[in-house]
């Protein structure tokens, strides 16, 4: 009897010690290089606003917090996980534009489709006629440094491209911006009074305050005194309720736009290793770098950690041609249906981590490699795609180490 | 991976010690020393089971316990600093009517920030337990008012002073809804024989509603359902939730315990118009709980959850979940401790596993996670079987739906705790 209580104790006190032995006490904070969660740095002040955000960005609504009747899903950090890319099982929809002319379907509910619908109502569906498209969620980590590049240097760059021999050629996609929306600094509006937007995958969204707003209201059914109207669905004969107060105030709105604007840049990993380096130099001999602007500056901001810094973002804010096999017939904004906003490819390399172990790239997901996601493009990025075709192995492998360090 | 599997071979090798040889004490970490004369016990008798106080010459006693801790835990590197938490205090009043007809009450002021977040914040008094017990012969019994759903062991049998762990079961707090009572009514009764024992209970009661899967968790959520003021006037669905419960125990083996809680959850109906589809839940759950000739005491409990959806509604919300934990608690030291005549110190480690979302996204068909899991050695000191004193630590990975660890409330949370718990 003893001899089996001194077994059973000793299993025990072994587990414990083995265990404790095995990983450390406290977990440690988070590295930079491993995920994308901390802030520039700032105030006291900026750190208290900024956490503020940080709960409401990963706050999830049910209806009785405002969400729906229809949503696609139930709270911004669902879609941003880690503030990496997205997983497709939150992809929303949109359609209902097909040119530069505007959309045709906003009586039936565009440009966003209310993929989900609390229970008791009727789900939406995509009008007949309407072209659709499909987006997962981008990477939100660093926005608020592309926020602050001043419309000149986008302007550059896209006047850099003129006579490029590739082919690349690329423009800003200019639109109206909404009436509570106030200029950026610096910003250079168009003949038209149009204004060069900058975020979502076509570029039609103008600025942070902007996305936000969106978000609340078409991802997330939640209204706000920009946007105060719940959408309705054409197909449910039950008008949705327009609540008397809005779903999301001001405050808890700015701390969320204040979030994603002080998101640090994810950290490249390893960017000394020899096989990076050389992959960084072929990924600019190929062309890569024509739309993936390795380097751009911003100019002011009020927040001192964002104003006139050096940065990695690997886009030119631009939209491209990327060929038929892109063309989704779905636009926004004067964009054209092949034209797409040149992703940003910081963050890369972690994407992995929030997409279930497996990868999913391009506007709607479809590429479950970064290989794959190179041979889709087409159109303007066609000629560097050809290089990337005929690379040596050791040049390939190089290249690809270096976009996974990203 | 590898805690997992440490988890498992401590749990092998305990088990491995069993054997049909004279049975000690099995309540001695599970009830404590003053109870009502009931010679064998089953988990559904944890209820009366409890140390109480006669009131002079009355036929009503009282009794109750409270929990209080600290704690210092760390997730992903950040951490809230020391806190120091009253988390429970309970008071029970039970009376004997007339023979055979009994009344047990039960008052708590609960604020459990582990706990199901479903509670109401801040701390709040509730009425857990109200109910009158009326006796026909000993296997049929009738209880009625507000009652303990028997799902599981550890909803009927969770008083602070019985575990050596601050902290009550994740997956039975967060998964199942913990001091899940509601109104209603039904039958219970016990039978033994030889070293046998056999028990069941069966009531009709309120339940659910449509927030277990509509909550600001983002994921079903049962506990949900416990922030909501009218349910115990008022049954959403308009429909009976059936629970039911079957234990048999052995004096040498252990007691097990098969139970089940299910009916339809939604307001399927207004004013006598459908509205919605009738939608259902359903909930099995295994419990299991013995003592080694070793003394080595072992609970364990599992459940599994099946929840109607919506058509095309959102993964965030699953139809299935699936958690539970195992419990191994070893005395090393019993006897005389100070002044103590009967205290004991013991070892204990705890494993736990949930998965909130069980099942594959329709989008990709790869696997939803959402789950968690943790391991809690713990020590423990009982200067009498009725108060103890424990100390915990705790290692826990908890993943995203997308199984993503790195984030500000998901990755790796660890820390201590230090409680204290009694009857009075
Ligand atoms: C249903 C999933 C979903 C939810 C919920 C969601 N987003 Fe997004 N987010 C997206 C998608 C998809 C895009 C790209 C949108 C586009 O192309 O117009 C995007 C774009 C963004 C961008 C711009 C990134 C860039 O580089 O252009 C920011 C910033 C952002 N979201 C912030 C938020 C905030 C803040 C919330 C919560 C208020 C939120 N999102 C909620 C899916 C989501
Ligand atoms: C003409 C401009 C252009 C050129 C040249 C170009 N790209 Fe792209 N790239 C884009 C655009 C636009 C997208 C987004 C397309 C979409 O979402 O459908 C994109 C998307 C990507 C993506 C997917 C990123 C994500 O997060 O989904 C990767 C990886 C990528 N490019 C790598 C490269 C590499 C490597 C090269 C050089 C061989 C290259 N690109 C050349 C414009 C370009």
């Amino acid at each position: 009897m003893r001899h089996k209580s001194i077994l059973a104790t000793s299993a025990i006190v072994v587990g414990i010690v083995a265990f404790t032995a095995c990983s450390k006490l406290l977990p440690s904070m988070i590295d930079p290089s491993e995920g994308l969660c901390g802030p520039v740095s700032m105030s006291s002040a900026q750190t208290i606003l900024f956490s503020a955000g940080n709960n409401e960005f990963f706050r999830v609504r049910s209806s009785s917090s405002g969400l729906g009747p229809y949503f696609v899903a139930s709270g911004c950090g669902n879609c941003h996980s880690s503030d990496n890319r997205g997983h497709p099982f939150t992809i929303l929809t949109r359609f209902g534009q097909s040119d530069t002319t505007g959309n045709k379907f906003l009586a039936e509910g565009a440009p966003q489709l209310g993929t989900f619908c609390l229970p008791g109502y009727t789900p939406e569906a995509v009008p007949p006629g309407a072209t659709s498209t499909q987006f997962i969620a981008p990477i939100t980590a660093g926005v608020g440094f592309l926020e602050a590049v001043p419309d000149s240097e986008i302007l550059n760059m896209a006047a850099a491209n003129l006579n490029n021999p590739d082919g690349v050629r690329g423009h800003p996609n200019y639109d109206t911006i909404p009436s509570w929306a106030t200029p950026l600094n610096g910003a250079i509006p168009r003949g038209d009074g149009k204004y060069i937007h900058r975020f979502g995958r076509k570029a039609d969204v103008y600025n942070l305050l902007e996305q936000t707003v969106n978000a609340y209201s078409r991802d997330m059914g939640i209204t706000s005194t920009y946007l105060p109207n719940n959408p309705s669905n054409y197909l449910d004969p039950t008008p949705s309720v327009t609540p008397s107060v809005p779903e999301v105030d001001n405050t808890t709105l700015n701390s969320t736009v204040f979030y994603v604007t002080c998101l640090q840049t994810p950290v490249q990993r390893n960017p000394n290793d020899p096989t990076v380096l050389a992959g960084n130099q072929v990924f600019v001999q190929i062309g890569c770098e024509t739309c993936h602007k390795q380097t751009l500056t911003t100019g002011y901001s009020p927040i001192a950690a964002l104003a006139n810094q050096t940065f990695n973002p690997f886009t030119d804010l631009l939209v491209h041609d990327m060929g038929p096999g892109l063309d989704d017939h779905y636009t926004e904004g004067t964009a054209q249906t092949s034209e797409w906003r040149t992703t940003p490819l910081w963050g890369l390399g972690l994407a992995p981590n929030v997409q279930g172990g497996n990868t999913y790239l391009l506007h709607d997901g479809r590429a479950h490699s970064i290989e794959q996601a190179i041979e889709l493009h087409g159109g303007e990025a066609a000629v560097s795609e050809g290089r990337f075709e005929k690379l040596s192995t050791t040049d390939r492998n190089a290249l690809l180490t270096f976009l996974k360090s990203l | 991976m590898m805690i997992r599997t440490l988890i498992a071979v401590v749990a092998a090798v305990l088990f491995g010690c069993l054997s049909a040889q004279a049975q000690i004490d099995s309540s001695l970490l599970k009830t404590p020393e003053k109870k009502d004369t009931i010679p064998h016990s089953l988990n559904m008798d944890a209820i009366y089971n409890r140390p109480f106080l006669q009131l002079g010459k009355t036929p009503v006693s009282i009794g109750g316990y409270m929990e209080s801790n600290w704690q210092y835990v760390k997730t992903s590197g950040i951490t809230v600093g020391n806190q120091f938490q009253f988390r429970r205090f309970s008071l029970f009043v039970a009376s004997t009517i007339t023979k055979h007809i009994k009344f047990l009450s039960e008052i708590e002021y609960e604020n459990d920030p582990t706990g199901d977040p479903g509670d109401a914040g801040g701390g709040s008094f509730e009425v857990e337990y109200a109910a009158l017990d009326i006796e026909f012969h000993p296997l049929i019994n009738l209880r009625g008012g507000m009652i303990v759903n028997p799902i599981g062991a550890f909803n009927q049998n969770h008083d602070g002073p019985k575990w050596e762990f601050t902290d009550r079961p994740i997956a039975m707090t967060q998964m199942l809804p913990d001091t899940w009572s509601n109104t209603g009514f039904g039958l219970y009764g016990k039978e033994y024989k030889n070293h046998w024992m056999f028990g069941y209970e069966f009531y009709l009661t309120g339940g659910f509603n449509d927030s277990i899967i509509d909550n600001t968790q983002g994921k079903t959520f049962l506990p949900a359902a416990k922030s909501s003021v009218n349910r115990f006037t008022e049954s959403a669905s308009g429909e009976p939730l059936y629970t039911g419960k079957l234990s048999v125990r052995h004096d040498k083996i252990g007691e097990l315990g098969l139970s089940y809680m299910g009916g339809v959850y939604n307001t399927w109906q207004i004013e006598g118009a459908q509205v919605d589809y009738k939608r259902r839940l359903s909930v099995y759950d295994v419990d299991f709980n013995t003592t080694l000739p070793t003394h080595t005491n072992i609970i364990t409990e599992w459940a599994w959850i099946f929840v109607h959806l919506p058509p095309n509604y959102t993964q965030e919300y699953s139809s299935r979940q699936f958690g539970g934990f195992i419990d191994v608690v070893q005395p090393v030291y019993r006897g005389r401790i100070l002044d103590w005549n009967n205290a004991s110190i013991n070892l204990a480690v705890r494993g736990e596993y949930v998965d909130w979302n069980v099942g594959t996204f329709s989008s990709t068909g790869t696997r939803m996670y959402n789950d968690l899991w943790s391991i809690m050695p713990a020590i423990s000191f009982r200067p009498t079987p009725q108060t103890v004193l424990r100390f915990n630590y705790r290692h826990e990975r908890a993943r995203d739906i997308t199984g993503d660890f790195i984030g500000a409330t998901i990755g790796t949370t660890a820390g201590f705790s230090l409680g204290l718990s009694t009857y009075f």
